[in-house]
């Protein structure tokens, strides 16, 4: 790497002096969305999208110094010119795009291409260097149009409700949660938010998007996964991992459904195509997968070593 | 085919035995009886066997998805599943099929036993491109046969006899009856399966077996001991021998006819009157006394049975209940009118009534437990009195009250890799005990963690490797377990000189340390 470079404490760019999601604490961090793999409290200051400051500012706490910017506006940070774009994973989420000595890189963070009512959506950068998330880079990973997978859990929970039983659906906060939140219908029902999900939509409505009423009583319930189980409740989870079968066994679940912040498979490679990037580098478990794909179709490409993806569901 | 696919997927989707029941009787209702044939035969375990070798499988799907060799590597490591790898993988039908499930199997999935690679492949991606991916995993995995489904044959039943055309309803003891014995899968049957009265019974059938649960609570809960009436468990080959139109039939538990692997008990068959079922176990027996299960097992394993095997381990049939007598069903009858029935068979070195125990109290009953490991049983069977023969797995008649099993604590010393959706964790384990200061193998066992636990050991094994052979990693000697197993003998196969029979982790002793852990001499004292 030239731009970009791995030290103990994270991926830092030597012509900005500055840090990508780093995960020790440091002088200047680049927080490409709220997530905690990716934000960690510590550093002295943080740069963000203007849409991510405050879920930013739940992970990180209430006196960081968090500096914003719009998406696209260009900042001079050292030697480098920097700019953040929509990733569409979060509100707020960005891309970091680096530009220096005629050089483009691009950082993407965690990326999904499909719409999502909750953030904007998602927007290719052209560079000469790609550093990718690979989530789900594997080709069993392709996800159902997300409009499809609403539906699934429409009819699920509807089901259940004429059968008398609670519907507990299990979901990431913020993202997954929230997104869920904003598409189902209201008409079936009642829905209600479990604390560690409202905690986060509190945040999503202080800044005007709309996640639908609420509930007391409700007949499906959004929880974060690993919550407490009902009796008489269905239980089930959305997640990229409920592709497979055996991560829904595992965890005992009634029912899995596929819907993720995550780019799958066909879109992770649309994406790098996009870019028109000459060099690409994979982060996360399957990066080595993408790595190897993307050499043997004609590209440079390269597994990166991060702590990025973990603890995520 | 889709209708079976939706099947297969609502049943694998819930825990809930009200919901699979739903999900059955929709099926039924709703697919032809040619459909609902195969579907029952499928439900009910008899799968077919594998059809095609997974290389094969792996090739022509690798090629039809257009991905590199070690990209589906990669894909079955996450997946941990072949059937469903292929599934997953596959490009989006072309096709959406609006055949029926007999038609792929009798036209496509069983000729491919005879047929040749080019047609084998043909059909293959005749059925891929016609199938969305539910129906290709439930495909796929019928032909590797793994097709396997958490269904009971009694819930299968239960759903048939509520579903049953209205009118005429159809006893749940009935269909049972009728699901056994050998069935060809097809409308008839299928007829036959649901039709309100049966006329020509085939004379082969066997009765459903009723099996016991293990005793639930203390013994004394049972109320009276007078109530009951206490028979060894035997440790044999659960079995009924029937005697109908002249002929002899022998069923396993397993419901496979295996007459032939005895002829002794065939023989036993020829003098027994007409119209009679006896339920109980195939034991080797000499001295009057069984002899160890291994030397069944050295029986069974051969193709054919000489003077000598015959003669080194003869089997008997202990004998400890009657289902017909005189070709009429005597199930209804209390347990002891059958007994006494049975007690007046006209006596036959072949068959050993399986004799009642005699204790005045539960205490008393306890201690003679104790005699259980020399008698080479399990423990007791509790049989109310008065109770008539059940169908299936049911509480409350019958109870099996085994001995506890033998334990030891053992180290774990290598790990690989389990099958199916195991196959991305570590869950096959090899431990060690102590002898002379090094650890020797000593038992293998796959089961009796939690999955928690699993993920525990999993990822221990993959910090610990200290060498590979194959698929088998050795571990630092670190973790240690309690194993539980039921019978244990000298073995010159075996490293530690010892086999053991059904060894599973009992628990994980994060209290003791490897040096802790249980030595050879420990163990041959249990001999
Ligand atoms: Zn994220």
């Amino acid at each position: 790497m030239s731009l970009l470079e791995i030290r103990a404490a994270g991926i830092w760019c030597a012509a900005g002096d500055f840090y990508l999601d780093p995960w020790a604490p440091v002088d200047r961090a680049i927080i490409t969305h709220a997530h905690s793999d990716r934000a960690r409290p510590g550093s002295r200051a943080y740069l963000t999208v203007r849409e991510g400051e405050r879920l930013l500012r739940a992970q990180v706490g209430p006196d960081a110094a968090i500096q914003t910017v719009e998406y696209a506006e260009v900042l001079s940070l050292g030697a480098a010119r920097v700019s953040l774009h929509p990733a569409g994973h979060l509100p707020g989420s960005a891309q970091v795009r680096i530009e220096h000595g005629g050089e483009v890189w691009v950082f993407s963070g965690d990326y999904q291409l499909a719409p999502d009512a909750t953030c904007t959506p998602f927007e290719p950068v052209r560079c000469h260097t790609f550093v990718t998330e690979a989530t789900f880079a594997l080709p069993v990973f392709h996800w159902p149009e997300a409009a499809e997978t609403i539906a699934a859990i429409e009819a699920w929970w509807r089901a259940n409700q004429e059968a008398g039983r609670l519907s507990v659906l299990y979901a990431e906060a913020p993202g997954p949660a929230q997104r869920v939140l904003a598409a189902l219908d209201r008409c079936i029902g009642p829905i209600g938010a479990h604390p560690g999900i409202e905690q986060f939509n509190r945040i999503y409505r202080g800044q005007g998007i709309e996640l639908g009423r609420l509930a007391d009583h409700p007949t499906l319930l959004i929880a974060p996964p690993g919550t407490a189980r009902a009796a008489n409740a269905s239980t089930a989870m959305v997640s990229g991992w409920m592709r497979i079968r055996g991560t829904r066994r595992r965890r005992a679940l009634d029912r899995g459904f596929v819907l993720s912040g995550h780019a799958d498979w066909p879109a992770l490679l649309r994406a790098i195509d996009e870019t028109g990037a000459a060099t690409v580098w994979a982060t996360h478990r399957h990066g080595a997968a993408l790595a190897r794909w993307l050499e043997e179709n004609g590209r440079r490409a390269a597994a990166l070593e991060t702590r990025f993806g973990e603890g995520e569901a | 085919m889709k209708l079976f696919a939706d099947l297969y997927a609502a049943l694998d989707e819930t825990t809930r035995t009200n919901d699979k029941v739903a999900a059955l009787e929709r099926y039924f209702s709703a697919a032809p009886p040619e459909d609902a044939a195969w579907a029952v035969s499928f439900l009910i375990g008899r799968r077919p066997k594998r059809l095609l070798e997974s290389r094969k499988l792996a090739e022509w799907a690798i090629e039809e998805a257009g991905v590199p060799d070690w990209l589906f590597g990669e894909c079955f490591n996450a997946v941990g599943d072949f059937a469903e790898t292929i599934a997953l993988l596959l490009p989006p039908p072309q096709s959406s099929t609006r055949l029926p499930l007999h038609y792929w199997i009798e036209e496509r999935l069983l000729p491919m036993r005879d047929a040749g690679d080019d047609t084998r492949h043909a059909w293959l991606l005749e059925a891929w491109r016609a199938m969305d991916e539910r129906q290709r995993f439930a495909w796929n995995k019928l032909i590797t046969g793994e097709f396997r489904v958490g269904v009971s044959q009694n819930l299968v039943v239960r759903a048939l006899a509520a579903w049953a055309p209205s009118g005429h309803g159809v006893p749940a003891e009935t269909i049972a009856h009728r699901l056994m014995g050998e069935w060809q899968p097809a409308a008839e049957f299928w007829e036959q399966l649901m039709a309100p009265e049966q006329k020509s019974a085939e004379i082969s059938r066997p009765y459903p077996f009723f099996l016991a649960y293990p005793l639930e609570g203390e013994i004394e809960e049972l109320g009276a001991i007078g109530e009951w009436q206490v028979e060894w468990k035997w440790d044999g080959i659960r079995a009924q021998l029937i005697r109908r139109g002249g002929r002899t039939f022998l069923w396993s538990r397993g419901e496979d006819l295996i007459t032939d692997r005895f002829p002794e008990l065939a023989a036993l068959g020829a003098e027994l009157p007409e119209g009679t079922a006896i339920d109980g176990e195939v034991l080797p027996w000499k001295d009057g006394a069984p002899l160890p299960f291994a030397q069944m097992q050295r029986r069974i394993g051969r193709k054919i049975l000489g003077n000598r095997i015959l003669a080194e381990v003869p089997v008997v049939l202990v004998g400890f209940d009657l289902l017909e007598a005189g070709g009429t069903d005597v199930r209804e009858r209390p347990l002891e009118w059958r007994r006494a029935k049975l007690e007046r068979i006209a006596p036959n070195p072949t068959l050993v009534l399986s004799p009642v125990v005699t204790a005045a109290s539960w205490e008393e009953l306890k201690q003679r437990q104790e005699e259980s490991r020399a008698r080479k049983v399990e423990g007791f069977m509790l049989k109310r009195r008065g109770s008539p023969y059940r169908v299936g797995r049911r509480r409350g008649d019958w109870w099996k009250w085994k001995i506890q099993p033998y334990s030891v604590d053992a180290v774990l010393i290598y790990a690989e890799p389990g099958h199916g959706r195991r196959a991305s964790l570590f869950t096959d384990y090899t431990f060690g005990i102590w002898d002379n200061g090094a650890l020797v193998p000593f038992a293998k066992a796959y089961s009796g963690l939690s999955d928690e636990e699993i993920r525990e050991v999993d990822a221990f094994v993959r910090r610990n490797t200290i060498g590979k052979h194959g698929p088998v990693h050795a571990v630092k000697p670190e973790l240690v377990f309690e194993l539980a197993f039921e019978g244990i003998q000298r073995s010159s196969r075996h490293r530690s000189g010892i086999a053991v029979r059904f060894p599973r982790m009992a628990r994980w002793r994060h209290d003791k340390r490897a040096d802790e852990a249980d030595s050879i001499e420990t163990i041959r004292a249990l001999l």
